[in-house]
């Protein structure tokens, strides 16, 4: 048996370590601004490319792309290597993974709080990133796949069944969610419209948390906690059926996003039944996690990276028992749209996902650099200040959350609403936003305090080289030794027969529920009143998307007496047929805006873009100064963007395109004439005027400004059915 | 397809495929050998010159 040697590639763990940990502050500190938006609106006043609206996708991209997504890379490159006795495929396939995921978020980083967003939640990305991530995505695979062949580990281990899942279904749900017809270089409008696209959506969006968010990170427990307590799995027979398990019900989930919601109930109950089922193989995952431990909890006393994963697999437990309770019909109807949803997401992402990620870095650099960690003081208490960072943020939301649904869903004897103003529900949780603030600021400490620590031991260890190893080539396998072979051992030798069975386990549930969804006609039933967007409201529904308007406002009334009581009729599937992408939301920091059309005047609308607490006293939402800029709006890619949804199947004629440019202007000029009604928009936009003329400065009628086509979205919405009131009010 | 009528087959279809397929890996899973059991869970200690302890 001839022995081999060979070196482990560690550099390429370490760059993924920096990168890692480089952007987890990049990204955690733009989520603490965010947060910080929640008190003070004005912070970033005027600044487009810091508001709200723009800064929420670029938290959630980067704290999961940038600083998940690296921790990943970092993880699996540092165990696949040493699980399959093998140094990565090739060495410039790993470079390029590298350097190409790092350029991907840079892209990110400029495109996003620039406007240039798809709307889709973590999938944001325009159309030419796509397609990188693709890229990246594929040479990822190959190294994976290449080390695996080229192993000299016979069988793979649990972990890496993990991994090849999450390569195989990251590839599934990217490609799919992100078809899209391009109208530019960075813009596109979704091929799924309404319903059909919330459903892709979340079926991507879902299994975005289960592929990306657990099942590496399930992989990466599966390495790194038995060879910090140096004990081996509890159960290897539970994460065999666990791993089963989990990827085939995962995917299935998605519809509970979208209970209560316009789509067809069945796809809803499969989401609800699939959801509690999830609770099985998610707590396997978690148990064998936790009682790997058994034995050495002595040492989680002392121990700051024992202690990071204890709280990581509990938070994962946590974190897997609520989301099937929150799948519940009648916990959701509570739940959906408030801050409940932001306090689950964060026990998940802060605990098991941060927590998960500490601990590997504090357990990798110094092996790696060949010393001890600097400070274990330093390395404890960060793990007690991100702690209690993790519960400061995630009480508050909870009661937050629960406080503003119940203050929603209140009844006056009259019936009429107790709370009908939205805005007095949210100036009542204030405190809470207060303080998740300040629990958000202790996990940032806690993570200042982590990058100190690892500053100081790469600083006295030494320079991260390539790890010699040996162990023989793998044998040819006789037939005589297989004959008893059982089929899973069989399986394990097979990576490629593995990984197919995999994909076969993950594709059932998304054509199950989105192939019906697609092809059969009366899921969505046609309303014959409902037509497509005019040419401005379309821009509108564009400045809309740009603006990140989607974080904040719903477009989705639920069939319950208190959305009926304060915002109208309850939505139908068939509103949403020309929706190229749909906007129904996830978050209602701010009113649902589904029947806003004719609700309020064009002054009212205008004067609220300008200044929110204008017309709201105590509103949170930004000030939109920038729509009003004295500069034309840009109608040069209308003809484009009707001619892409006329593709998409909008019945828009070769008519309606062609007369884009007359449309727009007519209906821009019937808001500004409604504008002109109010006297103190006379005085101040003459006022303009005439400083301007005396400047010599160029000045563009309010009607070719943004704001208009913006005004126009807004007063179409949810207009096209009109119900008759049985009663009078 | 135009309506959704004689669609029950599919989800009784699937729901085999699901049953079967779990109980086939419960049973071979507990019939699993308890010696390679724990081979298979001491591979990521197979490694000898690494630091394993804290």
């Amino acid at each position: 048996m001839e022995v081999q040697q060979f070196y482990y590639d560690n550099k390429i763990v370490k760059n993924f370590l920096y990168a890692t940990i480089f952007w987890g502050a990049v990204g955690m500190l733009v989520g603490l601004l965010v947060a910080c938006l929640y008190l003070f609106p004005n912070l970033t006043d005027g600044i487009s490319w810091l508001s709200y609206g723009r800064l929420r996708p670029l938290h959630t991209n980067a704290v999961i792309f940038a600083f998940v997504g690296n921790a990943i890379f970092a993880g699996i490159y540092y165990s696949l290597q040493r699980l399959l006795k093998a140094r990565m495929f090739n060495d410039t396939l790993s470079k390029i993974n590298f350097w190409a995921w790092q350029f991907i978020i840079v892209a990110a980083a400029v495109t996003l709080p620039l406007g240039y967003t798809s709307s889709k939640e973590y999938a944001e990305l325009e159309w030419p990133i796509d397609i990188a991530i693709a890229v990246v995505w594929v040479v990822f695979g190959i190294n994976m796949i290449g080390t695996i062949l080229r192993r000299r580990e016979r069988h793979l281990y649990v972990a890496i069944w993990f991994y090849l899942a999450t390569f195989i279904t990251v590839a599934v749900l990217h490609i799919f969610n992100s078809l899209a017809l391009p109208v530019n270089a960075l813009k596109s409008y979704s091929v799924y419209a309404g319903v059909q696209d919330a459903l892709v959506q979340w079926w991507y969006g879902h299994n975005a948390v289960a592929f990306f968010l657990t099942t590496p990170f399930l992989g990466l427990m599966y390495y790194f906690v038995p060879k910090a307590a140096n004990r081996p799995v509890y159960s290897y027979r539970l994460s065999i059926i666990h791993f089963w398990s989990l990827i085939f019900i995962y995917i299935w989930a998605g519809p509970h996003h979208l209970l209560y919601s316009a789509l067809p109930e069945w796809a809803q109950n499969l989401g609800v039944v699939f959801s509690i089922m999830l609770i099985a193989p998610s707590w396997g995952g978690m148990i064998n996690g936790l009682l790997t431990l058994r034995g050495v909890w002595d040492k989680v006393r002392t121990e700051p990276v024992l202690k990071f994963f204890v709280v990581a697999i509990t938070g994962y437990g946590m974190a897997t028992f609520e989301g099937p309770m929150l799948s519940l019909k009648n916990v959701n109807a509570i739940a959906h749209f408030t801050d409940w949803i932001v306090a689950h997401v964060h026990v998940g992402a802060l605990a098991w996902n941060g927590f998960m990620t500490f601990g590997m870095i504090y357990w990798l650099i110094p092996r790696m650099t060949k010393t001890s960690l600097y400070s274990t003081k330093l390395a404890n208490f960060h793990f007690w200040i991100g702690t209690l960072g993790i519960i400061l943020y995630t009480l508050p939301m909870y009661v937050a959350g629960f406080a503003q649904a119940s203050m929603w869903k209140q009844f006056n004897p009259d019936g009429t609403l107790v709370y009908g103003n939205f805005l007095e529900t949210v100036t009542s949780i204030m405190p809470m936003y207060w303080m998740r603030a300040i629990g958000g600021t202790l996990y940032l400490i806690g993570l200042m305090v982590l990058v100190y620590n690892i500053i100081k031991t790469v600083k006295q260890g030494k320079t991260v080289e390539d790890e010699l190893a040996e162990a023989p080539a793998l044998q040819k396998i006789t037939n005589k030794r297989i004959k008893d072979e059982k089929f899973h051992p069989w399986l394990e030798r097979r990576p490629i027969q593995l990984t197919i069975l995999a994909t076969v386990a993950v594709l059932i549930g998304g054509i199950i529920q989105i192939v019906p969804t697609i092809m059969v006609k009366s899921n969505i039933p046609t309303i014959a009143a409902v037509k497509p967007y005019t040419p401005l409201e379309l821009e509108g529904r564009d400045l809309y998307i740009r603006e990140g308007c989607v974080g904040c406002h719903s477009q989705m009334i639920r069939p319950f007496r208190s959305e009926v009581e304060r915002y109208g009729e309850y939505s139908k599937s068939g509103e949403y047929v020309y929706d190229h992408p749909f906007l129904w939301g996830s978050k209602r920091t701010g009113p649902d805006l589904m029947r806003v059309g004719g609700k309020y005047s064009d002054n009212w609308h205008f004067n609220h873009m300008w200044d929110p607490r204008s017309t709201s006293a105590g509103s949170i939402m930004p000030a939109y100064k920038w729509l009003f800029d004295n500069e034309k709006m840009d109608y040069s890619e209308i003809q484009t963007k009707m001619e892409v949804m006329a593709k998409l199947g909008v019945p828009y004629t070769k008519e309606d395109i062609a007369n884009a440019q007359k449309a727009i202007e007519k209906q821009a000029l019937s808001i500004e004439k409604n504008l002109y009604t109010d006297p103190d928009f006379r005085k101040s936009y003459e006022e303009s005027r005439k400083a301007a003329a005396a400047k010599g400065d160029p000045f563009i009628p309010m009607y070719q400004r943004e704001i208009i086509p913006m005004i126009a979205y807004l007063q179409r919405m949810g207009t096209d059915i009109k119900v008759k009131e049985a009663q009078p009010k | 397809m135009d309506t959704i009528s004689g669609i029950e087959i599919y989800p009784i279809i699937s729901l085999l495929i699901f049953f079967i397929f779990f109980v086939a890996l419960y049973t071979w899973t507990y019939t699993y050998k308890k010696e390679k059991i724990t081979e298979l869970s001491h591979i990521p200690f197979e490694n000898e010159n690494e630091i394993d302890t804290i």
